[in-house]
């Protein structure tokens, strides 16, 4: 059952942006007193996340704040109050350009809308890192950091294709919302390249034409979204044998489907996130594959960057092919396949997060 | 469904009126009288059309009982939901309410160690104390309904993430540890129809409160504070613990339906839920239940969450775009807002 989330920004949504407006982001001061580098420059830091709710950015933030102490970075964080929060994060950096902070990693919420205050703070001399989500255009940012969500897609693309063989391939495709975000757009695309399907325009899902697909339906990123968009699926084709989920939560809630009508042994999810529970998932048999990628990573090398730009100067490089930096991604499964890298569920569940 | 409203007492109007009336004026009447109406016949309509679209993989008892799966979280939210609305209020922390209530159960099972049964009844009790926090500050403090719940709304849902530390507990682990959290998300079969127990929950507790405002001067105060609350306080009804009490129930069923929310996606997940709180005014809203308050019925909020599920999974199998389905939830609010300001005016 689904309802227009258009509701929830007109009733309501404005009402808390109204409430809010006035309130500033809550700063919230990680100071490192720990061992610095070496180096004579103490750097600070503003690490701006789209909430502090979602275990990934409480992750991200996690790793900010473990590698500030270790460097002796000063380091204050800020939270949007919902995603898609704006506001918050331009008065976030308005903040951090009073705080004459030298560096800022953001998140965006609105990657558009933000990028006019992204430009005040450059210009005021603040070197400004986008985390897991790139701008509008992704140069508006002096570099992003992130995982290549069109590669997580691929590879379990690739591993799903290897792992069905001449099986008729049936697949339902569990995708993020209505609205399209790029993060949406480029792991359901790249699960598609990896397995073989022609994506027509990789800006956008569903103008594709494969008979393997099932149909493509909405889970808002959640459990709850997961099962219905997977009842939905089975009823336009009882003999779907694969599901793509654009992340675990989803994949959870779409095995409850599965499980509910017996089918689960007939299908084999595969998913985009190595969030620890989603991990667990695949030693269990619920996930057949995962691509992890490093949340912790991003804003530690985040940190990193910034006081190498305070000891040098020197901004952060691009990935070779990329216009971003890319914190990795590898695929986490047991039962792997030739020709397609992955890692154990073991060292999945070492790395994992949340 | 005898559904009756305070105003139903209009058919005592003197006799020479009834035959001046157009036949306009005649069904205005008879909707005025009867609020679940106009959401059963839009619902039997909508069924019918899509059954003739669709064929036979709509008309199936499979899908819709289905469909009643579906809608079985947003229908109980939604009962609870109508009750508020029946004052004249509003409550936008029922989701928050919901998933708070479905982590206390979950961290009282598995962390703490509770009997199933005890973290139920732990989940049940934090979600009727959320419940009273509202009914008082409405009550009491005197602040309108859609502010209190506006700000408790951000504080359950946040102290659900503080609480649980975001944490999602798996449905392996509460199998292994408290199976009673997952009992609503258990079927049986009669024939081809699969029904839950959250979908005999849904419906028992449609039932006890139609009975409750019906039958029971509790019911009686309810409506009469939703359409007047002056005079009711002028004809002896205690409004506050009228108000108090609703919101209290109001928590309680939400409660309830953290638990069902358990047993559909099988985890506890703080990041369930999210849109509850719009899923369940939107039932309210299309089941033709007055924003204004005093004048709607359990029955109509059930058919109108079934609305909105028929029409979600229908045009799913039309092949109709998500996004489409958005829009058309969308019009139907739009319309069922407009058939209720039409209906009123049969009082002025």
């Amino acid at each position: 059952m689904r309802f227009p989330s258009i509701v929830v920004t007109t009733l309501i949504g404005g009402a808390v942006a109204g409430a809010f407006a006035a309130a500033p982001a809550l700063a919230q001061s990680d100071s490192g007193s720990g061992g610095s580098s070496g180096s004579g420059k103490k750097a600070s830091a503003c690490l701006i996340t789209k909430t502090d709710t979602n275990p990934y950015f409480v992750t991200m933030k996690k790793g900010a704040v473990e590698k500030a102490k270790e460097l002796g970075v000063d380091l204050k964080t800020y939270a949007g109050k919902y995603d898609g929060d704006n506001q918050s994060q331009v008065d976030a950096i308005e903040s951090c350009m009073a705080d004459k902070a030298n560096g800022i990693l953001i998140t965006p919420s609105d990657t558009k809308a933000i990028v006019p205050t992204v430009k005040k703070a450059r210009d005021a001399g603040i070197l400004v890192i986008a985390l897991d989500t790139t701008l509008e255009p992704t140069d508006a940012a002096d570099a992003t950091f992130a995982t290549d969500n069109f590669q997580a897609g691929k590879l379990i693309g690739e591993w799903a294709k290897k792992t069905l063989g001449d099986k008729e391939a049936h697949i339902a495709f569990l995708d993020l919302a209505t609205s399209q975000p790029s993060v949406d757009v480029q792991r359901d695309q790249g699960f598609m390249v990896g397995f073989g399907i022609d994506p027509k325009d990789k800006n956008k899902w569903g103008d594709e034409d494969d008979k393997r697909i099932v149909g493509h339906d909405v889970t808002g990123g959640a459990e709850d979204g997961g099962r219905t968009a997977m009842e939905n699926l089975l009823q336009e084709d009882p003999g779907t044998n694969l599901v793509y989920t654009i992340n675990e939560p989803a994949a959870a809630g779409a095995y409850q489907a599965l499980k509910a009508v017996g089918l689960e042994k007939q299908a084999t999810i595969v998913s985009i996130d190595g969030g620890c529970p989603g991990v667990k998932n695949v030693q269990d048999g619920v996930i057949g594959a995962t691509s992890q990628q490093y949340p912790l990573q991003m804003a530690a090398q985040g940190i990193e960057a910034i006081q190498k730009y305070v000891e040098t100067g020197a901004k952060p490089q691009k990935s070779e092919g990329l216009d971003f930096h890319n914190t990795g991604v590898n695929l986490v499964t047991d039962k792997p396949v030739d020709g397609v890298p992955s890692i154990s569920v073991k060292e999945g569940l070492d790395k994992c997060w949340g | 469904m005898s559904e009756q409203t305070l105003a139903a007492g209009e058919s005592e109007r003197p006799s020479f009126d009834e035959h001046e009336r157009t036949f306009l004026q005649k069904i205005q009447h008879f909707l005025h009288s009867n609020p679940a109406a106009v959401p059963l016949i839009v619902l039997v309509v909508s069924t019918i059309v899509f059954a003739f679209i669709i064929g036979p993989r709509f008309y199936s008892a499979f899908t819709l009982t289905l469909i009643l799966q579906q809608v079985a979280i947003t229908g109980i939210v939604s009962a609870g939901q109508t009750l508020v609305i029946l004052t004249a209020g509003i409550d936008l922390s029922v989701g928050a309410m919901m998933v708070l209530s479905s982590v206390v159960m979950g961290q009282c099972a598995m962390h703490y160690g509770f009997p199933g049964p005890i973290a139920v009844l732990a989940g049940l009790a934090v979600g009727t104390l959320c419940g009273v926090i509202n009914g008082l500050l409405v009550a009491f403090v005197r602040l309108p309904p859609f502010i209190v719940t506006l700000g408790t709304w951000s504080i359950y849902g946040a102290a659900t993430f503080i609480y649980s530390g975001n944490e999602t507990v798996r449905s392996q682990d509460i199998d292994a540890t408290a199976p009673i959290l997952h009992f609503f998300g258990q079927s049986f079969r009669i024939g081809g129809a699969v029904f839950t127990y959250g979908v005999v929950l849904m419906v028992v507790i449609a039932a006890i409160l139609w009975y409750a405002l019906n039958h029971t001067a509790w019911g009686r105060h309810l409506y009469a504070v939703g359409d007047d609350k002056d005079a009711s306080l002028l004809s002896g009804i205690r409004v506050s613990r009228v108000l108090i009490s609703v919101y209290a129930v109001a928590g309680l069923i939400c409660a309830v339906a953290g638990w069902t929310l358990i047993g559909r996606i099988g985890s506890v997940s703080p990041q369930a839920g999210q849109l509850e709180n719009i899923n369940a005014i939107t039932a309210v809203v299309i089941g033709g239940t007055s924003l204004f308050g005093g004048r709607g019925s359990i029955l109509g909020t059930l058919f109108g969450a079934l609305i909105v599920g028929v029409f979600s999974l229908g045009l799913r199998l039309v092949g109709t775009d998500p996004q489409w389905t958005q829009l058309t939830v969308g019009a139907l609010i739009i319309v069922a807002v407009a058939t209720d300001q039409w209906i009123r005016k049969v009082s002025t």
